[in-house]
């Protein structure tokens, strides 16, 4: 059995000790929103935070997690879905492409953000660059990084609904 | 610019497509309008679909909307979202026409499932109206029924093709004739004149007899009114929601964990297991015996399965799975391949170029003399370019759940094809097509790879064997060494110069002739004499439709000897492009532009300096400046200009992002990508030496639009890519004098 907080509610699961908290995640508890993308923590796809730091869950085995906070792109928001800063920053510089990275990408981000409130490109770039996006959404995320720790205006550009 | 208004474009292309289309109506069950487009095979503004769809013979576009009691407008568009946006674009298109409330207007994805289409949506779309179809639509309800299955074999999506086939000529025209028929109904009974009756954000209005009503009040009826096969579209001073940077419908379940992939399928009430496997190394070779002895006591293992040309373990879990199979031993056949390393592969490209010589192979383009030409030149310069084979590398991997039972086939996976999917699944497991189900649900990415669809029927095999539903995962190694590719090629290239040192004389051959047909010609520039030709060389990994295809070496190749040519001219490279453009006014005014807003003719810093490149690709043409610093030895880009003629931008922001995307992807593949070979079998494994650019090296980019008007419009998804590894390497040139005549870049800088 695997114990652990899962964005904030304690979990028992069974599962083999080695097996990454990523599959643990997806398979057995059924979020979808961590996603698979190398398996060997070099793409970042599967990011989430274990204590508040950001880990690549492919390559951490859900027995590091016992008695542990994690966190995923799940848990983020408030209790009614109220988007972070970081999500409404992913809205309004229209961020993702295909999408399949940004869950990574967020929970990366994020982490920043809490510990550096003001990042500069360099601290962006050191925080992020573990992060690969295939779709090369790359000069969006640090915009929105940008927008989201106030250092940037928001897109003005006709994003509402008014015509 | 000729002389055409783009009202009279865009009217008289409708004319063209209104001779080979339909437009259906009906009622939908519960009340409300469905209207349905379809265009019909042969019709010359899908030819893009078969290269893509791999020769499927018919090219079809349709679409569907339906207008229900809510009021609520349901756009359904035949093609897939894959991050190009097209989605949102179409339903964008598709709302403005039809003058509706965008904020109540929703895309859906057509489901690809025949018997939908045959049975259930064509009756309610022909039933109960008049059908008021063109002539080639067979005088029977079989003949159309078969059409449109037939039509819904070629739902693909690729080519850059989604807005400007689809949305032009099925959402527009959809949009269009429902506000029509809306506005009749309204008129018989009001008793008002049709032509009085106002329409904006899904209301009908009528000022003089104050009566006024939501759109849905009067879709049931309006399924009786007479259908406009050629309703009049919206001019461009008219549109209130294309050309507009609407937000994308899609992204916001793209931020919270909640949009889902073929790799999250979860249907309801299967308890899935998980495959992992293992294909053969080198193409074409089957596992002949395999020692899984091991795999056998691992933990969560259900099944090991020698399926010949792959070896799959069920498991409990994929990762348990994936351990597994990782501990079994293949032997596999030998393949009779000559290539055994890259070195082998272009010693056959040579070969083959070497046979061609000065004038052989097959004629791609030719105008002047081009022989003569070069015989004649002041100066010329020759040079030989290569590129190599690349892996797609969607984020998401290739997967697909299966569950066959009873005898049907569901299947649940991210496809760029989901009816030709449909069909494989059917014939490699021995059911009617009838019979399979496809669900699919957003890519995780797919640049061509999800246009093949083995994985698919791998999974069905699978499931097929098992008899309970199993998820099926390409790890990442299995997806960047076992599965279809962008060509490796090589070309040869001369080029003359008269005294002044105009280009007289171009001409180039090469290895790899696949799509587009265009893409090896560098027909923009005044070069009186070129010659243009194509030698045939075996390919030892098998093919795919990578983004941009051809024009994703040729805009290397091309583009770089141009530059080249510049050069031994001894003038400014962007200068003696736009000397070479007085037939290309709108290739002309996109590089005027990129020099303008990069600065081009401003001093770099030392070690610094940029390059430029121009290309046409799907209808659209994109100039890139790339700024690189040298000084450390090793390639820096330090800032990245584009500019795009598309036409008409449908969504700006959505374009700028595909263009974004497109420099990025290309870069990458400037900068690292290759696929190495030893034994046959490819040496690259994972993002660790398959590598990908990151944050950290990619510049800001600054894309801007010039809508041109007066020409079809232009593709968004690939046009970005062709001119980023050519501006790069002429940046490199310009920082250092050394000529990069083949790619990836990196490792020549290390
Ligand atoms: S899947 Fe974990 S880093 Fe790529
Ligand atoms: S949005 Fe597609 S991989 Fe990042």
């Amino acid at each position: 059995m695997a114990n652990f907080i899962l964005n904030g509610e304690s979990i028992s699961v069974d599962a083999d000790p080695a097996m990454p908290i990523l599959w643990v995640v997806r398979e057995k508890l059924g979020l979808s929103g961590t996603k698979f993308g190398c398996g060997i923590a070099q793409c970042g796809a599967c990011t989430v935070h274990l204590d508040g730091e950001p880990v690549r869950s492919c390559s951490t085995a859900v027995s590091q997690a016992e008695g542990r906070e994690v966190t995923t792109i799940e848990g983020i928001a408030g209790p009614e879905g109220e988007l972070t800063k970081v999500q409404q920053a992913w809205v309004s510089e229209q961020v993702p492409q295909c999408g399949y990275c940004q869950s990574g990408q967020i929970m990366s981000a994020t982490a920043l953000l809490r510990d550096n409130p003001s990042p500069s490109d360099a601290d962006i770039d050191a925080a992020m660059s573990g992060n690969i996006c295939r779709c090369g959404t790359y000069t969006r995320i640090r915009r929105a990084i940008k927008v989201a720790s106030g250092q940037v205006e928001p897109r003005t550009e006709d994003l509402s609904e008014e015509a | 610019m000729n002389d055409m208004s783009p009202e009279k474009t865009e009217k008289s292309k409708l004319g063209k497509w209104s001779r080979r289309g339909f437009i259906g109506a009906g009622v939908l069950a519960g009340g409300g309008l469905l209207i349905g487009i379809g265009v019909r095979p042969g019709n010359p503004i899908s030819s893009l679909a078969p290269k893509v769809a791999g020769g499927a013979g018919e090219q079809l576009v349709n679409s569907w909307v339906k207008i229900d009691t809510n009021n609520i407008i349901t756009a359904i568009v035949p093609h897939c979202e894959m991050g190009q946006g097209a989605h949102s674009v179409l339903g964008q298109m598709l709302a403005d026409e039809l003058d509706a409330d965008w904020a109540n207007v929703r895309v859906m994805q057509a489901p690809a499932d025949g018997s939908y289409v045959v049975t259930d949506t064509a009756r309610m779309f022909l039933a109960p109206f008049t059908l008021n179809a063109a002539d080639w639509i067979e005088p029977t309800w079989n003949g159309l029924f078969t059409q449109m299955a037939r039509m819904a074999d070629a739902m693909i999506t690729g080519g850059s093709s989604s807005i400007r086939t689809t949305g032009q000529f099925s959402m527009r025209v959809a949009g269009a004739s429902a506000r029509k028929m809306l506005i009749g109904a309204a008129a018989e009974s009001w008793g008002v004149p049709a032509d009085e009756i106002v329409t904006r954000d899904s209301m009908l209005s009528h000022e003089a007899s104050g009566n006024s009503a939501p759109y849905s009040e009067f879709a049931t009826a309006a399924a009786e009114q007479p259908m406009d096969q050629t309703p009049t579209l919206k001019t461009r001073d008219q549109y209130r929601l294309m050309g507009r940077s609407k937000a994308r419908t899609d992204i916001p379940a793209k931020i919270n964990g909640t949009a889902e992939f073929g790799i999250d399928a979860a249907p309801e009430g299967l308890d899935l297991s998980y495959a992992a496997v293992v294909r053969p190394p080198v193409p074409g070779t089957e596992a002949i015996s395999m020692d899984a002895g091991r795999a056998e006591g691992m933990s969560g293992v259900l099944q090991i399965l020698n399926m010949g040309n792959f070896v799959a373990v069920v498991a409990d879990s994929y990762w348990q799975a994936q351990q597994a199979v990782n501990t079994i031993a293949i032997e596999w056949s030998q393949s009779a391949s000559p290539v055994k390393t890259m070195d082998d592969q272009f010693a056959v490209f040579a070969a083959a170029l070497d046979e061609a010589g000065e004038t052989g192979g097959s004629e791609v383009a030719a105008r002047g003399d081009a022989q003569s030409a070069l015989g004649e030149a002041a100066t010329t310069i020759s040079a030989e370019y290569r590129a190599p084979y690349l892996a797609h590398a969607p984020m998401e991997p290739l997967n697909c759940t299966a569950h066959v039972a009873d005898g049907k086939c569901d299947i649940w996976t991210s496809t760029q094809v989901p009816l030709m999917a449909r069909t494989e699944v059917a014939s490699t497991i021995g059911l009617d097509t009838d019979d399979v189900i496809i669900h699919h649900p957003y890519l995780g990415g797919a640049f061509g790879r999800r246009l093949g669809a083995e994985y698919v029927a791998m999974a069905a095999r699978v499931a097929q064997t098992t008899g309970y539903p199993v998820k099926l995962i390409w790890s990442r190694e299995e997806d960047t060494q076992k599965a279809l590719y962008r060509c490796a090629d090589m070309s040869r290239l001369r080029a003359g110069l008269d005294d002044s040192g105009a280009l007289v004389a171009y001409d180039s051959v090469f290895t790899q002739r696949h799509d587009p047909a265009e893409a090896s010609v560098p027909a923009m520039y005044d070069i009186a004499n070129t010659s243009v030709r194509a030698a045939e060389a075996e390919l030892h990994l098998p093919f795919q439709a990578w983004r941009s295809v051809d024009h994703s070496q040729q805009g290397f190749f091309v583009e770089s000897f141009i530059d080249e040519a510049a050069h031994a001219a001894g003038k400014d490279p962007l200068d003696y492009r736009l000397s070479m453009l007085t037939n290309a006014p709108r290739h002309k005014a996109v590089l005027e532009k990129v020099a303008e807003i990069s600065g081009w003719r401003e001093p770099s810093a030392e070690g610094t300096a940029k390059g430029v490149a121009i290309v046409e690709s799907f209808g659209t043409i994109v100039a890139e400046v790339i700024e690189v610093d040298m000084s450390s030895g090793k390639p820096v880009m330090t800032d990245i200009w584009a500019v795009c003629d598309a036409g008409y931008v449908m969504n700006p922001d959505g374009f700028r992002n595909q263009i974004e995307g497109g420099i990025v992807f290309g870069l990458t593949a400037a900068m690292y990508g290759e696929l190495e070979l030893k034994g046959g079998a490819i040496v690259q494994s994972n993002f660790h030496d398959y590598q990908m650019l990151r944050i950290n090296e990619v510049p800001n980019i600054e894309v801007a639009l010039i809508n041109s008007g007066d020409v079809p419009i232009g593709g968004a998804g690939e046009p970005g890519l062709p001119p980023a590894a050519p501006a790069l390497a002429n940046a490199i040139f310009a920082a250092t004098g050394t000529r990069v005549r083949e790619l990836p870049i990196a490792k020549q800088f290390a």
